[in-house]
């Protein structure tokens, strides 16, 4: 909202000023930052890209050409001098076709979806559990947050990575030999609905919340005190009230940013776990799992690693833009940290 | 201090211990044992095996033997055997006495080898890759992050900061395919996989014959692992610099007409260095784990491949070994960050 205030200024001038609200102040600088600008464009792109794959991308991506298998089109020498020897051309392929004769540009447009499915669900699950278990921890602190703050110091110390790896091994094949009815088998058919991914989101959402957790309740720590706290607690507001009108919208800044900065780290994830074949479920394409392929074959067609590779890399980019470009926003002392 | 290190260590252990529970339940709960492959073998040898790994004891049993064997001291008069049972990591002989510590068990998958075959081999080469990539980390990142923040707002603080995101927007799997294409491929400069190193180790870990043909291995992976870790200590550095230079014992320095190198090096860079120490417990961490992928993709022999088939495979004593060894990394790691805090900063006391 834009207050217009007549008052006076130095020297006795009257001032006529328009004032802006926190959150506009920080759209505008953020419009004004070009990087966060040109990463929020690429990722516009990027959904575009993934809500209209199919029109995009007019080949199928998961049918396969054997007789088509790793041509390329006649540009691609160019670049990969290399392949010249041996190439078999055909120019029905954009960017090549993969070892299976499948279209690498139609995989990598699909690819897209996953990879902004796990930038986009990943932090909402990541603050799901995070703010909430951070903010308990916080508001009631004693100890319940000695408690709290314990557990997720113990799960500090598991290696996430590895971590990760075996409750992806765990999901994958617990669920594949259960009874139908069960509650796992619901999952189980979700997950092969979703080609895979749902046990992604659960295996980030489990690793990634710690975080989430350990800044949460900083945060509320340092507002607990203050005095519109206090006076919503002696005009009787609940605490989930004052929790959720009170608390969390004052400490919503620095979570918003760190969820962003965030998003990269939850994409490379998804592209490590796919690249060692714990991720998506064939022939659901994933940049991981098509550099994992492709990085097979990178000493004869270097474009089948990459190209998906310059696809991640571009997404990181972007989210990692937007990200230092919201902090420096939403607050400026902060510019350049982290 | 002492008090202070001896809880962290009591704390340590009961980190580790909840780890080692957590793992042991969890890759058990997976189905599967160690030797359902998809050719199936005999009923009766899979008995056997079982049987000679205790695979059919109660889980409680198997893991409580689990700990027996890694945790406990054992004090025998028989010299060890060449069974897998009598693979220590420690054989020290005193008198009559021997004393023995950490068996980590068989391989199921790696037959005729043991875990602690696998840490003696094989994890020296993930040490060393870790070790170079944090090396390259720290000579990118602390210049890198020194030179934006003596230069702010200019056009090196802009490329510094640009090259930092740069930095952190590319993961192993992104770089490492582009670097073995472009140097190991097309220009043929560097060979594009590979390790220079072979047991036995110097000390342990070391590579025996350090010169030229190591190097030229080391080099790509070193840097596509700890690219990403040079730009987060590049950007702690510029931050934490740019604060101290702000602060007012260094305007007292200028003031006594001290050499601007001097007022960097001697009075801002010591004391800006003390938030960066603070990453390193976490960065090594991401290092360590990391070398796991970077391993894949540049077909190095480290532990990378053992964790991962490890996993597959059900290859218990391989799973609980990795998970366990790098939990202690993960938490000594943190507390020797913790301890050299408070060398570095006479302020912070832990009692």
């Amino acid at each position: 909202m834009t207050v217009e205030s007549k008052s006076i200024g130095a020297g006795g001038m009257p001032l006529t000023q328009k004032r802006e609200s926190l959150r506009q102040d920080a759209l505008r600088r953020l419009t004004r930052n070009r990087a966060a600008v040109v990463g929020a464009s690429i990722i516009i792109l990027l959904i575009l890209m993934a809500i209209f794959a199919p029109l995009i991308a007019v080949k199928p991506f998961e049918a396969q050409t054997l007789v088509d298998q790793n041509k390329v089109p006649q540009w691609l020498v160019s670049i990969f001098p290399t392949m010249g020897p041996y190439a078999r051309f055909s120019s029905e392929y954009l960017l090549g076709a993969d070892y299976v004769g499948r279209d690498l540009f139609s995989r990598i447009v699909y690819g897209a979806r996953v990879s902004l499915a796990v930038a986009f669900i990943g932090p909402l699950i990541s603050l799901f559990i995070g703010v909430i278990y951070g903010s308990i921890s916080g508001y009631f602190g004693g100890r319940i947050d000695d408690i709290m703050m314990r557990i997720v110091d113990i799960l500090y110390a598991f290696p996430t990575l590895l971590f990760i790896i075996l409750l992806m091994a765990f999901f994958r094949s617990t669920l594949s030999d259960i009874q139908p009815g069960t509650f796992a088998y619901a999952i189980n058919q979700l997950d092969e609905s979703m080609g895979g991914m749902l046990f992604i989101f659960i295996g980030i959402g489990l690793t990634a919340w710690q975080n989430m957790a350990r800044l949460t309740r900083g945060q509320v720590l340092s507002v607990r005190e203050k005095e519109f706290i206090e006076a919503a607690h002696t005009i009787g507001a609940s605490h989930i009230r004052i929790m959720f009108r009170h608390i969390l919208p004052n400490i919503a800044g620095p979570l918003i940013v760190a969820e962003t900065l965030a998003i990269p780290g939850y994409i490379a994830t998804e592209a490590f776990l796919s690249f060692i074949g714990l991720g998506v479920n064939p022939p659901t394409p994933s940049w991981g799992s098509m550099i994992s392929d492709g990085s097979r074959a990178i000493r004869t067609y270097p474009n089948q690693a990459i190209f998906p590779a310059l696809a991640l890399a571009i997404t990181m980019f972007a989210f990692n833009f937007l990200g230092d470009g919201l902090r420096d926003a939403l607050d400026p002392r902060l510019r350049g940290t982290q | 201090m002492s008090r202070y290190i001896i809880r962290r260590l009591l704390y340590m252990f009961v980190v580790v211990l909840v780890v080692s529970i957590i793992t042991f339940l969890l890759m058990h709960a997976v189905p599967g044992g160690p030797f359902t492959q998809e050719k199936a073998l005999p009923e009766e040898t899979i008995r056997l095996l079982n049987e000679r790994y205790h695979l059919d004891d109660p889980l409680h049993i198997q893991y409580f033997n689990y700990l027996y064997a890694v945790f406990i001291p054992h004090f025998t008069t028989t010299p060890p055997g060449t069974s897998y049972q009598d693979d220590f990591m420690l054989n020290v002989k005193i008198g009559p006495l021997w004393i023995r510590w950490m068996n980590f068990g068989p391989s199921y998958g790696a037959r005729g080898r043991t875990v602690n075959d696998i840490f003696r081999d094989n994890l020296p080469i993930s040490a060393q890759l870790g070790v170079m990539a944090l090396f390259v980390a720290l000579l990118i990142g602390m210049p890198l992050g020194i030179m934006a923040a003596l230069k702010q707002n200019t056009i090196l603080d802009y490329l510094g900061m640009g090259a930092a995101i740069f930095g952190v927007s590319v993961p192993v799997i992104v770089l490492g395919p582009i670097m073995i294409w472009i140097f190991g491929i097309a220009l043929k400069w560097l060979p594009p996989t590979g390790w220079d190193s072979k047991p036995p180790f110097f000390l342990g870990f070391l590579p025996t014959k350090l010169g030229w043909e190591f190097v030229q291995h080391a080099l790509m992976p070193s840097v596509a692992l700890g690219l990403g870790s040079s730009a987060v200590i590049a950007r702690l550095t510029r931050a934490t610099l740019l604060q101290t230079i702000r602060e007012d014992y260094i305007r007292t320095a200028r003031s006594k007409g001290l050499h601007e190198r001097t007022i960097i090096t001697r009075h801002a860079l010591k004391n800006s260095l003390i938030p960066v120490v603070t990453v390193l417990g976490p960065l090594f961490a991401a290092l360590v784990t990391g070398t796991f992928v970077t391993e894949l993709i540049f077909g190095i022999p480290g532990m990378g491949k053992y964790f991962v088939t490890s996993i597959t495979n059900r290859d218990y004593p391989v799973i609980m070994g990795t998970i366990l060894l790098y939990a202690v990394f993960l938490v000594m790691a943190n507390l020797v960050v913790d301890i050299l805090y408070a060398y570095l900063d006479p302020r912070i006391r832990y009692d």
